[in-house]
């Protein structure tokens, strides 16, 4: 598990808090915290991570247009990516699954749903 | 022959001899179990010949094999009493495990809560955190955040989600339902038969929870409309609720005292400013 290093991008400083908190009970992980697509475009190309989680609804760009620039890049291509959403945007949601998101999660979040995501992502036992 | 050769020659031989002791000694050991258990087998003889002739010699064989098996079903009832025992406490550690995830996860989410709301005291930012907390850890929908002013009991709204601001009805403390709940300091649930949804689109409250400080009103956020997977408020919406009633009150009354005091600095410095230059 040590060394697995992932990626938020979410613009609301709340979110971005509890998903670290939720991805921080799995010992050794390195976040980094990208607050619009954009910055997190900018973090996905110059380093190297094992997973995303990606908000949907972001200014500057958006969760979709990110996704769509991540899956474009070859190195990138295979790296798991997991939309966060609102029930309310159930087109969003379908089209990240079909530009290459591999999974989702839906407001209000819940740390062990996080956590469950990242493990089920990683493909880390229990 | 060198004498070298003869040398290992003779090494060779010991080595030999070595290997026939260690031969004879097994050979010896082993003739010795050998009688060890012919005698053992002749007593076992002797006593089931013995038993076989007398009755009370097979009524005390019997009597002690029966008693070896009650000692050793005692010892398997007991081994099977630990194993239920031990399978019971894996049962409760198991429950007990569950619920202490889901004591974590809640707290989690009030930490993140409680930590963001007073984590600025620009009133705009806070709003802003409140809105936030509403959308991602309750899951609201359409909700808007209604403030009071000092001397005023008029609740107004200040920022919404769902619905623009001026489509949110305004409300007196202690009148309805919004009203009502500031006015008591207390959590109230609409109406489940009532339609939720925008207020423009003639949407009632499913919630109202109040914002006080030292019992004094400062406000509330209104639901009106949950996201579509929620079907209802959770233990952890309730002690949302609670911390929300408690501290983003205190966190809107501390950046608005901050705001005031701000600007009254601003203007006593002008007031300086102008009387020294």
């Amino acid at each position: 598990m040590a060394g697995q290093r992932i990626l938020i991008v979410e613009d609301s400083p709340t979110m971005r808090q509890l998903l670290v908190f939720a991805l921080k009970r799995m010992k050794g992980v390195d976040i980094v915290e990208a607050q619009d697509g954009m910055d997190g475009l900018r973090k996905v190309t110059s380093d190297h991570f094992d997973l995303a989680f990606v908000d949907i609804n972001m200014p500057v760009m958006d969760g979709l247009k990110l996704i769509s620039l991540i899956r474009g890049e070859q190195n990138l291509a295979d790296m798991p990516i997991c939309v966060i959403t609102t029930e309310g945007a159930k087109e969003d949601r379908e089209r990240a699954i079909g530009l290459g998101a591999n999974e989702y999660l839906t407001k209000p979040i819940q740390a062990n749903k996080v956590l469950a995501v990242a493990k089920a992502l990683l493909k880390l036992d229990g | 022959m060198s004498e070298n050769d003869e040398s290992q020659g003779n090494d060779r031989g010991e080595a030999v001899l070595a290997i026939f002791q260690r031969g004879a000694e097994f050979t010896k050991q082993i003739l010795d179990e050998n009688s060890r258990l012919r005698r053992e087998l002749s007593e076992v003889q002797l006593r089931h010949g013995q038993a076989a002739q007398s009755d009370a010699e097979w009524d005390k064989l019997r009597g002690e094999l029966i008693s070896k098996i009650e000692e050793l079903e005692n010892q398997n009832e007991h081994i099977l009493e630990q194993l239920r025992s031990v399978e019971g406490e894996n049962l409760q550690f198991a429950e007990r495990y569950v619920e202490v995830e889901e004591e974590n996860n809640n707290l989690a989410n009030l930490y993140v809560a409680s930590y963001q709301l007073h984590s600025t005291l620009d009133p705009s930012e806070v709003v802003k955190v409140i809105l936030e907390i509403v959308i991602n850890l309750i899951g609201a929908e359409v909700f808007a955040v209604y403030v009071s002013e000092e001397g005023n009991d008029e609740l107004r709204p200040v920022a919404a989600e769902g619905e623009i601001v001026a489509n949110f009805p305004t409300f007196r403390v202690g009148e309805g339902l919004v009203g009502r709940s500031v006015a008591e300091g207390e959590v109230q649930l609409g109406d489940p038969g009532v339609s939720s949804g925008a207020p423009s689109r003639g949407g009632e409250p499913v919630v109202s929870i109040p914002l006080r400080v030292d019992d004094e009103p400062v406000g509330a956020i209104v639901i009106y409309k949950l996201l579509q997977q929620k079907d209802g408020f959770s233990a952890l919406d309730n002690e949302l609720f609670t911390l929300l009633a408690g501290h983003a009150a205190t966190a809107i009354f501390a950046s608005r005292l901050y705001a005031q005091s701000e600007r009254k600095l601003s203007t006593i410095q002008g007031f300086i400013d102008l009387l020294t230059k």
